[in-house]
C-alpha cells in the first residue's frame, strides 16, 4: 500500500533518491549527510525521509543539507537551522519536549498499568479457590445419558 | 443484450444481499432470544444466500472489467484494454470501490463458513454469532450503495480507460489485498463469537475452541498480506526499504498484533478456564482494530496528502461503523464482562503467567503503534503543533517490546501448566542459549561498526529457533522416533515461533550490514562493491505491452566467476503518464544483490545503485514459516474432531 506514499512524490519528479552529483567528496560528511538525512521528513511525502524519497523538495534539502555541513555546521545547528525554516514537521523523529513526553511516556507507563493489572490478576488466581465444576445441567444430563447408553 | 446487464444485475444482487443481511440480523437474534427453532435455523441458510448474492455482485464487476466494459464508471478510471489480463482481474480490487465489494464479499464468506463449518456449534450460540456477522455485512453494504456504488455507469463511454496506477500492477500487488482483507475481515468472526458470547454471558473451553481456528486463520492471512506489501516495496521502490512505519502499514500491523495476543490467551481459556473476559476483549479490539485501520485508509485522516479515497462523507461513515460496533461491543462487555467467572488456579510461575506477559507486551507494543500513528492528528487538534512521527520513534519505542518478547518467549513455551520452575524449565534450554550466544558472538565478530544491533539480533532469533527446537524435543521425550507423532500443534508452534527468530536475524543483518553504492557508471565500465565486480554492458530501449522501458544489462561477477546477469529497468506507463523502477535483484539465501538504473547522465553514463542486501528473504521466509506455523496448527486433529464432531459423534476423543 506504499504506492499511496509514492504517488505524488513519483508524479512530481521521475529522479530517484540520492543522486551521483550530490554526494560529497569527503566520505566522512557524506556520512554524516546520510544520517542526519533519514531523521527528516520529505516534506510532501507520507512519512518519508529525504533520504529515500524521489521529491524534487527533498533533493532540494538533501543539497541543503549538505551545504550547510560543508559549511561547517555541527548536526545541532543543521536541524535546528531546518526547523527554524520548516518547523518540527520537518522532524521524524519528534522531539521530547512538551505535549510530546505524553507521546514519548505513553508506552512506557502503559506497560507499567499492564504489569501491575497483570500481577493483581495473577495474585487472585493464585489464591482462588479451585471452584468445582459446575453440576450438569437436566438438559445435560440427558445428553450424556443418551451418549453413554449408545 | 442480456451481457449489457450484467452491470445491472450485480448491483441488483448486491442490494439484495443487503435485504438477506437485514433478516439474518433480526431473525435468529430474535428467535435465539425467544428459543424458537425455526428462527434460529434461518441464520445459515441465509448466510449463504447472502454470500451467493454478494459472489455474483462480486463476479459481475469482475467481468466488467475482464471485458473492458467502459460504460462504467469505475472500469474507466482503473482500468485499459492494453493492461494484462491478470491486472485486469486484480484491477478489480486496485480502488476504493471494488475494494470495498471484496471486503463485504470475505465477509459473507467468513459467514458463510461458519454455517458450513460449524455444524456442531450450539444452535444458540450459532444464531447469535451469524446474526452478528450479519450486522457488520449490513453496514458494509449500505456503505458500498450509499457512498461507494461501484456500479454507476457513464452516460457517454470512453473509447479507452485511464489505465490502473501502474505500481499496482505488479504481481506482488495484485494478491496484497485479498490477503490482508482475509485477515482483516476474519477478525470480524472472533469479533461476533465475543459479541455472542457476550449475549449469552458464558465463555467456556468449548467457545474459546471454536473462536481460535478462525482467530488463527485471520491472523495467517494478515501475516501473509502483509509480508507480500513489505516484499513488494523491498523490490518496487527502488531502495530495498521493507517496512516504513507508514499509517497505512500501522494500520495492517496493529490488528496482526492484538490477534496475536489473542490467539494465545485464547488459549489459556480453552486449556485452563481462565482470563476470560481479557479474551474477549482483545476479540473486540482485534476487529476495532482492523475497523480503525480502514478507517485510517478510507478516510485519508491521518495526511491530507492521499491519492486513494480523501472523501470525508466516507470517512465520516466508516468513522460511524466503528463506533456503533466497538462502542456498541464495549458497553455490553463492561455490562456483562462480570459473568465471565474464571476457574483455573495457577502460580505466579507457570505458562499461564507466561502467556499473561505475552499479551501484557503485544497489547503494549500494539498501544504504541496506535499511539504514534495517531499524534500527529491529536497533537495538531489538541496542542495545534503540525509535526511528524516516524521511523525513529518507532524503531526506539517499539523494538524493546519485542526483545523482551523474545527473550521470555522459549522459556514460557516450554513451562508447564498451574505451576512451573524456572530453573528446571530452563534446563533443556542450556544448549539453546549456548549455541543463540555463540551466533551472537559470531555476528559481534562479523560486524565491524559499534552497532549491537546485529550481535543481539542474531542472538534473539538463534534463541528462538533454537529453542523452539529444544522445545519439540523436550516433548518428544528426546526420542527421535516420537518427534513424528507429536501432535501437529506442537509442530505449529514451533514453526511459527522459530518463523518469528527468522525475522529477527533478518531485520538485524540487513538494517546492520546493508550495503550501498551509488554512482555514474559509463557502459562497458566494471565497478566493485562488497567483493562483487558489476559491469554495465549495455542500455537499451524495450516496449512491453502498456509502457516503455529503459533496461540495462548488467553483469556480476565474483572473483571472475559470474554470479548474475541481472536487468534492471526504468518504465514509463505512458497512459497514467508514470514512471516506476524495477530493480533487478539475484535472490540468495546469506544476500540479495540489488542493481537499479537511474537517469542517464548529461556528460555520458548512467546512474547505477547497487545495494548487497544480507539476509534481506529471511524477512519473509520467516514469515512464511509463521503462516506455515498457522497452517500446521489448523490442520491439528483436535480441530477436525471439533469440527466434525456432529457427524461422527461415536470418536472417543482422547484426554488431553
Amino acid at each position: 500500500m506504499r504506492w499511496l506514499i509514492l504517488y505524488l512524490c513519483l508524479l512530481a519528479a521521475p529522479a530517484h533518491a540520492v543522486q551521483p552529483d550530490e554526494i560529497l567528496a569527503d566520505p566522512a560528511l557524506e556520512a554524516r549527510a546520510r544520517e542526519l538525512s533519514k531523521g527528516l521528513r520529505c516534506l510532501v511525502c507520507r512519512n518519508e525521509n529525504i533520504d529515500e524519497s524521489n521529491a524534487d523538495l527533498a533533493r532540494d534539502l538533501r543539497v541543503l543539507v549538505r551545504e550547510r555541513l560543508v559549511a561547517g555546521d555541527s548536526d545541532e545547528e543543521v536541524i535546528s537551522y531546518l526547523v527554524d525554516r520548516y518547523g518540527e514537521y520537518v522532524l521524524l523523529q519528534p522531539t521530547a519536549s512538551g505535549e510530546n513526553l505524553i507521546l514519548w511516556i505513553a508506552g512506557p507507563a502503559m506497560l507499567l498499568m499492564a504489569l501491575g493489572t497483570a500481577a493483581l490478576y495473577l495474585r487472585r488466581r493464585r489464591s482462588a479457590p479451585d471452584a468445582a465444576p459446575a453440576p450438569l445441567s437436566a438438559e445435560e444430563k440427558a445428553r450424556l445419558k443418551e451418549i453413554l447408553e449408545k | 443484450m442480456l451481457c449489457g446487464m450484467i452491470a445491472e444485475l450485480g448491483h441488483f444482487t448486491l442490494i439484495l444481499a443487503l435485504m438477506i443481511a437485514t433478516v439474518q440480523a433480526v431473525v435468529p437474534l430474535v428467535g435465539a432470544h425467544k428459543g424458537w427453532r425455526g428462527w434460529m435455523a434461518m441464520a445459515g441458510p441465509a448466510a449463504t444466500a447472502q454470500f451467493l448474492c454478494i459472489a455474483i455482485s462480486f463476479g459481475a464487476l469482475t467481468y466488467a472489467f475482464v471485458t473492458s466494459d467502459f460504460s462504467l464508471r469505475l472500469v474507466t478510471l482503473n482500468s485499459h484494454t492494453l493492461k494484462p489480463m491478470l491486472y485486469k482481474v486484480s484491477g478489480v480490487w486496485g480502488n476504493h470501490e471494488g475494494s470495498m465489494l471484496l471486503w463485504v464479499l470475505i465477509l459473507a464468506l467468513f459467514g458463510a463458513s461458519a454455517h458450513w463449518f460449524g455444524q456442531s456449534l450450539p444452535d444458540r450460540l450459532k444464531a447469535r454469532v451469524l446474526s452478528v456477522q450479519a450486522m457488520i455485512g449490513l453496514a458494509f453494504l449500505a456503505f458500498i450503495l450509499f457512498t461507494s456504488n461501484p456500479f454507476l455507469r457513464l452516460a457517454e463511454p470512453p473509447f479507452d480507460g485511464q489505465d490502473l496506477n501502474p505500481l499496482l500492477q505488479d504481481p506482488g500487488l495484485a494478491f496484497h489485498p485479498p490477503f490482508l482483507y482475509l485477515g482483516y475481515v476474519g477478525l470480524s468472526m472472533a469479533f461476533s463469537f465475543a459479541v455472542a458470547a457476550l449475549i449469552e454471558g458464558r465463555v467456556d473451553a468449548a467457545w474459546a475452541r471454536w473462536v481460535r481456528p478462525w482467530t488463527l486463520a485471520a491472523w495467517m492471512f494478515l501475516t501473509v498480506g502483509i509480508a507480500l506489501g513489505s516484499w513488494w516495496a523491498y523490490y518496487e521502490l527502488g531502495w530495498g526499504g521493507f517496512w516504513f512505519w507508514d499509517p497505512v502499514e500501522n494500520a495492517s500491523f496493529m490488528p496482526w498484533l492484538i490477534a496475536a495476543a489473542l490467539l494465545h490467551s485464547a488459549i489459556v481459556v480453552e486449556k485452563r478456564e481462565a482470563l476470560k473476559s481479557w479474551t474477549i476483549l482483545l476479540a473486540i479490539l482485534a476487529f476495532g482494530f482492523s475497523l480503525i485501520g480502514t478507517f485510517i485508509v478510507r478516510s485519508g485522516i491521518i495526511t491530507s496528502v492521499h491519492a486513494f479515497a480523501n472523501d470525508p462523507e466516507r470517512g465520516i461513515f466508516i468513522l460511524a461503523i466503528l463506533a456503533v460496533f466497538i462502542g456498541g461491543a464495549l458497553t455490553l462487555y463492561a455490562a456483562r464482562a462480570g459473568v465471565m467467572e474464571a476457574k483455573g488456579v495457577f502460580a505466579m510461575v507457570s505458562r499461564e503467567s507466561a502467556l499473561v506477559m505475552n499479551n501484557v507486551l503485544l497489547a503494549v507494543a500494539a498501544f504504541v503503534v496506535f499511539v504514534g500513528t495517531l499524534w500527529p492528528l491529536i497533537a495538531e487538534l489538541a496542542f495545534d503543533r503540525k509535526l511528524s512521527v516516524g521511523a525513529p520513534f518507532f524503531n526506539q519505542a517499539f523494538t524493546p517490546f519485542m526483545v523482551i518478547l523474545a527473550v521470555i518467549l522459549p522459556i514460557g513455551a516450554i513451562m508447564p501448566w498451574k505451576r512451573a520452575r524456572i530453573g528446571r524449565s530452563m534446563r533443556p534450554l542450556y544448549p539453546a542459549l549456548v549455541l543463540a550466544l555463540a551466533l551472537g558472538g559470531l555476528a559481534f565478530a562479523v560486524s565491524t561498526g559499534g552497532s549491537a544491533l546485529a550481535p543481539v539480533g542474531v542472538f534473539l532469533g538463534g534463541w528462538l529457533i533454537a529453542g523452539a527446537g529444544a522445545e519439540l524435543w523436550q516433548r518428544a521425550g528426546r526420542r527421535f522416533a516420537r518427534l513424528g507423532r507429536l501432535p501437529r500443534a506442537d509442530w505449529g508452534k514451533a514453526t511459527a515461533h522459530s518463523g518469528l527468530g527468522v525475522v529477527f536475524i533478518g531485520i538485524a543483518c540487513l538494517m546492520a550490514w546493508d550495503v550501498e553504492d551509488i554512482r555514474v557508471a559509463q557502459v562497458g565500465e566494471t565497478f566493485t562493491v562488497a567483493g562483487y565486480d558489476i559491469t554495465l554492458s549495455g542500455v537499451e530501449r524495450v516496449e512491453g505491452p502498456n509502457y516503455i522501458s529503459t533496461t540495462a544489462t548488467m553483469r556480476v561477477t565474483r572473483g571472475g566467476a559470474e554470479v548474475a546477469l541481472l536487468h534492471p529497468e526504468k518504465r514509463i506507463y505512458p497512459v497514467a503518464a508514470m514512471p516506476t523502477t524495477e530493480a533487478a535483484i539475484a535472490n540468495g539465501v546469506w544476500r540479495d544483490i540489488y542493481l537499479v538504473i537511474g537517469d542517464p547522465q548529461d556528460n555520458g553514463g548512467w546512474a547505477v545503485r547497487t545495494y548487497i542486501k544480507p539476509f534481506a528473504n529471511w524477512i519473509w521466509g520467516g514469515a512464511i514459516l509463521m503462516a506455515l506455523g498457522g497452517i500446521l496448527s489448523l490442520s491439528d486433529r483436535r480441530y477436525r474432531v471439533a469440527a466434525g464432531a456432529r457427524k461422527a459423534p461415536a470418536i472417543a476423543q482422547p484426554a488431553e
